[in-house]
């Protein structure tokens, strides 16, 4: 028996989830405040990871302006809470709801444009947004000082207060948005999402709707980023421009990247090496962002399928390859 | 009206500069179809060694301010050619047959690299160029103030694109670089050695964005590590408005931006100049994505 398919049969698998699922219930209990902390952003990073990985990973469409959908997420909640003082567990659904419009009618025109042309619209909008953030237009988004967020998330009674109830709120939306991925994987939708990804024309040409598929994975994407823009001001109660840059953007790409494309588990495994490392290496700061760079380069040199590849992405990539080895044509 | 001659001349001076970073995405992208993000950081680490050598050789030189800025400017050139063609080797070649989208990731990775490394060497804090480097004669012609720098700028810059513009057109080493754009398995055949070009685009292109990083580090005086970010953002919507693949696209979309941007910061709003540049992009896109003079290219299937 090789190593691998121990993983493969289904009791190893209930077993070693179940072991998860206790280890997170007494995490918080057993860790510090200060990595219980730790471990809340990198289940908010693991959430921004999987909506864009709905729309990177998926369909194959570069968007390089995800934190837009977040800051809009964070956003809506922070005014609508302070102006007009609605709860912000209802804020999470209108939130969500903010940023999916916002990206339904904003991506309508753009969704047809290809690779490069898209990554760079997609850019433009984050700075868009960035700037109208920082230029506090109707008084609304507080400058570059940001919003301070009052009020409290209360979830049917239960108060969401200290770094362990975020944890628990985090990471038990993250085990039911994974179910929820994993089925939608295996649907119709997620099957057409990989087909336009892998090759647009014959998608079209078997029946799929390319447009349709596009506008709604950027959709979603960009709801549930926009989600987890409540549970990041509800956390932060501060929010701010700065925490919606463009290399906001740039991080939540490579954690699609890095972790394989398609990936759920690439992109949780992915978010831990670039959230809980840092945390780690805290005494090599200044050589963080450097040491980041380096390991890009050489992931897509020596691993391009990622740290944890989808069976799907990896085949293509092994496609592509063997493509460009029997015809060197092209370019 | 005196508003509108001063910011045309401010935003031919910014253009200029645009235009020339613009050349670097425009043939870089041309030739290998990948966006080179650490294009802009190229032309940071331009003005970054032109600050250097300024302040390390020149400080007590007595000699005349013109040779001492055609020495910094080349030295610039020539270093940040070198580290384009590094870039080119350590993070591009390697991928040159892969997916677009590591590709991409790789120049991300470099462009981090390049920013955190000049970070690193220079220090986190705003840098300035020394006043007394800086040509600041003031001007009226036609009743329009400008300072010696501006013309100086324009100069050089203008000087520079015809220069590329006849290296392209005219010489072999350009007729190699156009025939690669165009297809590369061909060129090959012809017996053009498509290392080379791209190596030679790697110089040319650096080069002439350290030209640029350190025209905006006399114009300006400051300077910061996290400027190639948005330098070269605007640089790269440039070379797409004028159609991307296309030198003399790259360098009207370079002006045309640069005046389209001072004019909105003079007449409408300066916070929001910079957004404005990106809905243009995002309309430009839509309307006309093969820009002004690029060619309309049709899908590969």
């Amino acid at each position: 028996m090789k190593a691998g398919s121990v993983f493969r049969s289904p009791l190893v698998r209930w077993l070693a989830l179940l072991a998860l699922a206790a280890g997170m219930i007494i995490f918080p209990r057993a860790a510090s405040r200060y990595w219980t902390d730790v471990a809340v952003f990198f289940g908010i990073y693991v959430i921004l990871g999987l909506s864009l990985n709905l729309i990177v990973g998926e369909v194959g469409l570069f968007n390089m302006g995800h934190a837009a959908f977040f800051a809009i997420g964070a956003y809506t909640t922070a005014i609508l809470s302070t102006q007009y003082g609605i709860p912000l567990a209802w804020l999470w659904p209108i939130s969500a709801a903010a940023a999916g419009l916002f990206a339904y009618v904003i991506t309508r025109p753009i969704i047809h444009l290809r690779g490069d042309y898209l990554l760079m619209v997609t850019i433009g909008l984050n700075e868009i947004i960035r700037i109208a953030l920082i230029n506090d237009p109707g008084g609304l988004t507080g400058g570059s000082n940001g919003l301070f967020v009052i009020d409290r998330l209360r979830i049917f009674g239960w108060t969401v207060s200290t770094p362990t109830d975020f944890f628990y709120l985090v990471w038990g939306f993250i085990a039911v948005l994974v179910v929820v991925l994993l089925r939608l994987q295996n649907s119709r939708i997620g099957r057409a999402w990989n087909y336009v990804r892998e090759d647009e024309i014959a998608a079209a040409s078997m029946g799929v709707d390319v447009r349709w598929a596009k506008t709604l994975a950027f959709t979603l994407g960009a709801a549930l980023a926009g989600g987890a823009g409540t549970l990041y001001a509800a956390k932060m109660r501060i929010i701010s421009p700065d925490s919606f840059t463009f290399w906001e953007s740039v991080i939540l790409f490579a954690i699609v990247i890095l972790g394989g494309m398609g990936s759920i588990p690439g992109v949780i495994v992915a978010a831990g090496a670039l959230m809980v490392l840092p945390e780690v290496l805290r005494d090599f700061m200044e050589y963080r962002m450097l040491f980041f760079g380096v390991a890009m380069v050489l992931m897509m040199i020596f691993r391009p399928q990622g740290l944890w590849p989808s069976r799907r992405w990896a085949q293509e990539l092994a496609q592509d390859a063997a493509e460009a080895k029997s015809a060197p044509a092209e370019r | 009206m005196e508003i509108f001659a001063e910011q045309l001349m401010n935003g031919l001076t910014v253009g200029s500069v645009y235009a020339l970073v613009a050349l670097g995405y425009t043939m870089v992208y041309g030739i290998m179809r990948l966006i080179n993000f650490a294009h802009g950081d190229l032309f940071m680490l331009g003005a970054y060694v032109g600050f250097t050598v300024l302040m390390t050789f020149f400080a007590q030189s007595g000699l005349p301010l013109w040779v001492i800025l055609l020495c910094i400017a080349f030295a610039a050139m020539a270093a940040v050619a070198l580290a384009g063609v590094a870039v080119e080797r350590a993070a591009y070649r390697p991928l040159r047959r892969s997916h677009r989208l590591t590709a991409v990731v790789s120049a991300l990775g470099a462009s981090i690299v390049l920013q955190n490394g000049a970070m690193l060497i220079w220090g986190p804090r705003y840098q300035a160029y020394p006043a007394w480097a800086v040509p600041s004669t003031r001007f009226e012609v036609f009743g329009v103030s400008m300072t010696s720098m501006q013309l100086l700028i324009l100069a050089i810059a203008l000087v520079l694109m015809v220069a590329l513009y006849f290296f392209v057109q005219r010489t072999v080493l350009g007729m190699a670089i156009r025939a690669t754009a165009i297809d590369h398995d061909t060129a090959r055949l012809m017996g053009i050695d498509i290392d080379q070009v791209i190596r030679l685009v790697f110089i040319i292109g650096p080069a002439l964005g350290a030209a640029a990083g350190v025209m905006i580090g006399l114009y300006y005086r400051q300077i910061h590590f996290t400027m190639g970010w948005a330098y070269g953002l605007k640089a790269f919507t440039a070379a797409i408005m004028g159609g991307i693949g296309n030198i003399p696209g790259a360098m009207l979309g370079g002006f045309l931006l640069g005046i389209l941007e001072m004019l909105g910061a003079g007449y409408i709003s300066s916070a929001w100049k910079d957004a404005m540049v990106f809905v243009l992009l995002i309309l430009l896109l839509i309307l006309r994505p093969h820009g002004l003079l690029g060619e309309r290219v049709a899908e590969k299937v």
